[in-house]
């Protein structure tokens, strides 16, 4: 089985099933990971499915888009690999990918 | 939770993350599972999304965190029992209800308001309806110019059908924006190919089998093939009157979205909340609301304090323009402009009272509007001044 994991700001690990084609926030929001919203429902419009992408995994995923970007530039706790979630659509690739989350979501 | 959407779904997911180790049963009076309802006036009218792709959560999740979705509706809450009868003849009993009944289309009554062919938007239903009479070169009329309204005409527009508003009031969104907002809207949707009749009061419907035209006070004729209503929402309020619980447009709920029974909660839109923000009851309708009145809900619930702080904020898709307001304008007495809404597609306005920001519609700006929410959230005073100099770079 293939998996994600979310660390929490406390450094709480949440290792979840990847599901194929699914967002990295569906994927979170439907394992309940604490931390993840999603209040848009995957729209770029709310900035509450912000995560950190380890370093050893940016490559791999992408950074952030410009719609992405417009939103997360105002974030203080913005970092170089940020990402809204709701715009990373996972695959079997992302096998093993980790993330960490903020302390808090906008 | 009493009713199956935003607010409702959320109580239950909340309640299992919060450690509630009960029995968690949520009631819903839809055949499908519940949805995303914003796409509904956007991508599921145009057909870019399925009744799957806006499942909030999977059936799978439901099942593995134990929570059983019912199909019926609630005819009676019995608060000295603590269980509530559903029409199915279902008495279930509860240690905490959450009411979560959302609200229904406010409906029209002129005369013909009932034929064949007239509309109105909240459910997927209501979307798969106006979606087979949507043929291209079909007129449209939408009575009400709010954000259904707009959002319906930019997708019908898209669809190919000739459309119209009829907007009863001095201008579109006239009662939630500044008139440079509704100018704005008017001249974008203007460019499009829709026409808007602002200061159109529709007297009557009239067809044989089905809608023809709408007829204006003063007698002019609207061609109308079909008719599109969205003239705002009457919160589901009814078994919480019933049951004696203070309403007031929407039942009152406190800081921890308690009613005035504090076995009862309640979220979303047909909650009225008390807010300190602003020193006076609150109706809402918006997901981010929702969701965090719901998960302050589930606290509650399960006995921890958790209240109700985040801004209240919306947003709104036409065409290319995503629109995104913080916070409330209410009682505002200036505006600050940045950008040139007269000829751009993309500004900011922001609304003061008393020379302090409260708020901002920002339309293809969402550094502006980050920037808003995270002020107002915060509860950081900007001033006329700050906000000039933030404008001028």
């Amino acid at each position: 089985m293939s998996v994600v994991t979310f660390i929490s700001h406390d450094g709480e690990k949440h290792e979840v099933p990847l599901e194929d084609g699914e967002s990295l926030m569906q994927i979170g929001v439907s394992n309940m990971v604490p931390g993840i919203d999603g209040d848009c429902g995957g729209e770029a419009a709310c900035g509450t499915c912000h995560v950190i992408v380890d370093d050893s995994w940016i490559d791999a995923v992408g950074r952030s888009t410009s719609v992405e970007e417009e939103m997360l530039a105002m974030n203080p706790e913005r970092e170089p690999t940020s990402r809204l979630s709701c715009q990373m659509r996972m695959s079997e690739d992302c096998d093993g990918l980790v993330v960490r989350l903020p302390e808090f979501q906008m | 939770m009493v009713g199956a959407s935003h607010a409702g779904v959320q109580v239950a997911a909340s309640l299992r993350q919060e450690g509630w180790d009960g029995e968690v049963v949520v009631i819903g009076d839809e055949a499908a599972l519940p949805y995303h309802r914003p796409p509904l006036s956007k991508a599921y009218l145009l057909g870019r999304s399925s009744r799957e792709e806006l499942a909030i959560r999977k059936t799978e999740f439901y099942a593995k965190q134990e929570i059983r979705l019912v199909r019926a509706t609630v005819n009676r809450i019995d608060r000295e029992a603590g269980c509530v009868v559903t029409s199915e003849g279902e008495t279930l009993a509860y240690d905490g209800l959450a009411l979560c009944t959302g609200g229904r289309a406010r409906r029209l009554s002129l005369p013909g308001s009932d034929l064949p062919g007239i509309h109105y938007l909240r459910v997927f239903a209501d979307v798969e309806a106006i979606r087979e009479s949507a043929v291209p070169g079909r007129h449209a009329v939408i009575i009400g110019g709010g954000y259904i309204g707009l959002e319906t005409a930019a997708s019908l527009r898209a669809l190919g059908l000739e459309v119209t508003v009829l907007e009863a009031a001095e201008r579109v969104l006239e009662r939630v924006t500044a008139p440079e907002v509704s100018a704005f809207y008017e001249r974008v949707h203007r460019e499009a190919g829709v026409v808007i009749r602002s200061r159109a009061l529709v007297e009557s419907l009239v067809g044989d089998l089905r809608v023809r035209e709408a007829i204006l006070a003063g007698g002019e004729r609207i061609p109308a093939d079909l008719v599109i209503v969205g003239v705002g929402l009457v919160p589901s309020v009814e078994l919480a009157v019933d049951a004696g619980l203070e309403v007031e447009d929407g039942i009152v709920i406190d800081d921890h979205a308690r009613t005035s029974d504090a076995r009862i909660v309640a979220a979303g839109d047909c909650a009225s909340h008390r807010m300190a923000r602003y020193d006076r009851v609150v109706r809402l309708e918006s997901v981010p609301s929702a969701a965090e009145q719901a998960k302050t809900a589930a606290a509650t619930l399960c006995g921890r304090e958790r209240p109700i702080a985040s801004l209240p904020w919306f947003w709104s898709d036409q065409y290319d323009l995503k629109l995104q307001i913080a916070g409330l304008n209410t009682g505002y007495d200036e505006v600050v402009i940045n950008g040139d809404p007269a000829s751009d597609r993309d500004f900011s306005c922001y609304y003061l009272q008393r020379g302090r920001l409260i708020a901002a519609d920002c339309v293809n700006r969402p550094r502006d509007f980050v920037w808003a929410k995270q002020a107002l959230g915060k509860g950081l005073e900007v001033d006329r001044e700050q906000l000039d100099v933030l404008v001028a770079t």
